[in-house]
């Protein structure tokens, strides 16, 4: 059974925001409009956070392109209280939309907050309405409920679908999240982080390799490779 | 049978009539706690994008009511069950007010929290699939456990006061007549029944004094066992039930002001018992600041980041006003008063009583938003704020509104002062395993 993981080099990001918007149109997040974002309200599965450090002229700073974590031991997973989120057999932290019942428990135990909840019924402009991504696996989740990033748990049920569809085994490198797929840098990488010859877990054993908030026990399953 | 009792006149006395002020105070009181349910019905149709929750803010005002609610809720146990093992007489007076404040803000703690989640329509979610990993569930087991034994402790205290109106009013109307009858159980006052009545009140508050601990522990671990700065302290637990404790107990002390004031029981409620509310607020009120020591000096003096975030928010930051307001309102100026005014003169207290509840709510609020402003991810929302919207301030007011209403009406019913606890002497005589056939 594969242990999906993902690898950002942080020396290759541009922080162009590709991967926020391929997201957004991959997984139907909703527009929240420019009052609600001021907000705080935004629904932003893959975010692109500045980390500034130090004052003008000495300023150090670092941008980190933010993907659920998908933690090995997630802090969300433990405080649901009905079991509406859960990590499937392969390492990928889902949420149940039926059964989440907007407690936003997790929402406030995610160190990394990567959750975000539907305050409203989803939105989006006339423009916008007609390119939602049809898979009814995203299809937009209701009001009153928590999501987030899924690495994309769709695609890998379809690249599973396509590999038997044409009689073949199905392989790691079959399967590909959108962020992954749309960075301009190649600056992510995605794969099985249990097979030693993937090329995600040779980068996550490398030197540069580091993950956030390690010392939280949380054990996250998006490395990053250290910038400089 | 029914124990003698020298000022049953006066404890009764309230119960004859009901008078226009009531119904005034009454409909006004209806009347907030429907618009914060039509709120509530509004806030489900749309979402609950109509408060000021956002991201990283998800727990604000509901949540803050909610723990309020639940420890004003401490008072009643306190009295009556922690008061009773500790084996304080002095208490008996003033047990069914306490039970009552217990009784009726719990509820209103249950409706904070439907009001806080995001699709209330799917509570029986936690019945079928609940687990106990959350502490959430812990919470939920333990409130309703809580208001479960409440209800029949509060219940079996009353039953003798039933009977004694049953027998006594015949003056009410036939409707309230009959509901003594029915709730009254067939109470004959028999020195058997008290004798039992009284064993299983004894009983029962062992078991009540455990519960109000692990409920107000387990309120505070909803927030303690996540990793966020602040609230990851093994402290929270004892806090929040000492706080719990101090703002329950002076909701006793405004509660029974009230009573005594609006019913004319200045007889039944001596200023003695208050001067007795007044140590134990004292005391109190010094175990709060000296959690308050101990929680913030160890946050600071270690000088994490995280945690110094939130530290220097709640210190000299944007919410430096309410926290320094806090501790003015729950212990400087109360332990001021109580000190050099308190004693004698139930005016003081009252209003150091009212001080410690503000400053107390105040509380629980900085306890949860400063928490959320600086997540650990924090340069990522250096500007995270929260402001509550109009719809939360309704509904925390029909929260309030809504408990008074039940309160007040309470009052006009039943005796609030338990008659057969005051008593001089209950009805006594060879205790007999023979069913008693008399009836008094």
């Amino acid at each position: 059974m594969p242990r999906w993981g993902m690898v950002i080099d942080l020396d290759k990001c541009s922080a162009c925001q590709s991967c926020t918007a391929a997201c957004r149109m991959e997984n139907n997040t909703p527009v929240a409009g420019p009052d609600q974002a001021a907000a705080g309200r935004t629904i932003l599965w893959n975010e692109v956070l500045p980390f500034i450090e130090g004052e003008y002229p000495n300023v150090n700073v670092t941008l980190i392109p933010r993907p659920c974590m998908h933690c090995d031991e997630p802090a969300c997973i433990k405080v649901c209280p009905v079991q509406a989120t859960y990590k499937n057999e392969e390492g990928i932290v889902l949420i149940d939309y039926d059964r989440c019942i907007g407690c936003r428990f997790c929402t406030v135990a995610c160190p990394y907050t990567v959750r975000y909840f539907n305050w409203f019924a989803p939105q989006w402009p006339e423009e916008l309405k007609d390119h939602l991504n049809p898979d009814p696996e995203v299809a937009p989740r209701p009001v009153g409920v928590v999501e987030k990033c899924t690495f994309c748990a769709h695609r890998l049920r379809k690249a599973r679908e396509k590999a038997e569809a044409e009689g073949r085994a199905f392989q790691a490198t079959d399967y590909i999240p959108a962020c992954v797929q749309t960075c301009p840098a190649h600056a992510r990488y995605f794969g099985d982080l249990d097979d030693p010859n993937s090329l995600v877990s040779e980068l996550a054993s490398s030197p540069r390799a580091y993950r956030l908030m390690e010392e939280l026990g949380t054990q996250p399953k998006v490395y990053y490779l250290k910038q400089g | 049978m029914h124990p003698e009792n020298k000022h049953e006149k006066i404890i009764l006395a309230p119960i004859h009539r009901v008078t226009t002020g009531d119904r005034i105070l009454w409909s006004i009181l209806a009347g907030l706690l429907l618009t914060g349910i039509a709120l509530w019905v509004y806030q489900f149709i749309e979402g609950l994008g109509v408060t000021g929750l956002n991201r990283p803010v998800y727990w604000a005002t509901y949540l803050t009511n909610f723990v309020f609610f639940i420890g004003l809720a401490h008072s009643g146990t306190f009295i009556s069950a922690i008061l009773r093992v500790a084996g304080q007489s002095w208490r008996a007076p003033l047990t069914r007010a306490a039970e009552a404040i217990t009784l009726f803000s719990l509820p209103f703690g249950v409706a904070a929290i439907l009001a806080d989640m995001g699709r209330p329509e799917r509570i029986f979610n936690v019945l079928f699939f609940g687990r106990y990993q959350s502490p959430l569930l812990w919470d939920f087991t333990a409130v309703g456990l809580y208001l479960l034994s409440s209800m029949v402790f509060f219940y079996l205290s009353l039953l003798p006061d039933i009977a004694l109106c049953r027998d006594r009013l015949t003056d009410v109307p036939q409707w309230q007549q009959k509901m003594y009858r029915v709730l009254a159980l067939g109470w004959q006052g028999t020195p058997e029944q008290f004798h039992r009545l009284e064993r299983v009140l004894d009983g029962m508050a062992i078991f009540m004094t455990m519960l109000v601990v692990t409920v107000h522990t387990v309120v505070s671990w909803v927030f303690g066992m996540t990793v966020q700065p602040g609230w990851h302290t093994a402290l929270i637990g004892p806090f929040f039930l000492l706080g719990a404790i101090l703002s329950g107990t002076a909701a006793v002390v405004i509660v029974l002001s009230i009573l005594r004031k609006v019913y004319n029981l200045e007889k039944a409620l001596p200023v003695k018992l208050f001067n007795s509310l007044r140590k134990l607020l004292i005391t109190f009120t010094l175990g709060w600041i000296y959690m308050i020591i101990a929680e913030y000096l160890t946050a600071g003096y270690g000088n994490m980041t995280e945690e110094m975030h939130v530290v220097q928010d709640k210190f000299t930051g944007d919410y430096a006003l309410l926290f320094w307001g806090m501790v003015v309102l729950v212990f400087i100026l109360p332990l001021l008063i109580f000190i050099f005014k308190g004693k004698n003169n139930i005016g003081w207290m009252v209003f150091a009583s009212v001080l410690i509840n503000i400053g107390m709510w105040i509380e629980r609020y900085i306890v949860l938003v400063p928490t959320q402003v600086s997540p650990r991810l924090f340069h990522e929302m250096a500007h995270a704020k929260y402001f509550p919207s109009i719809v939360e301030i309704m509904i925390t007011v029909a929260l309030f509104a809504g408990m008074a209403l039940l309160y007040t009406v309470f009052t006009r019913f039943f005796p609030i002062i338990p008659l057969w606890e005051t008593a001089e002497e209950l009805p006594t005589g060879e205790l007999s395993h023979q069913p008693a056939t008399t009836q008094g």
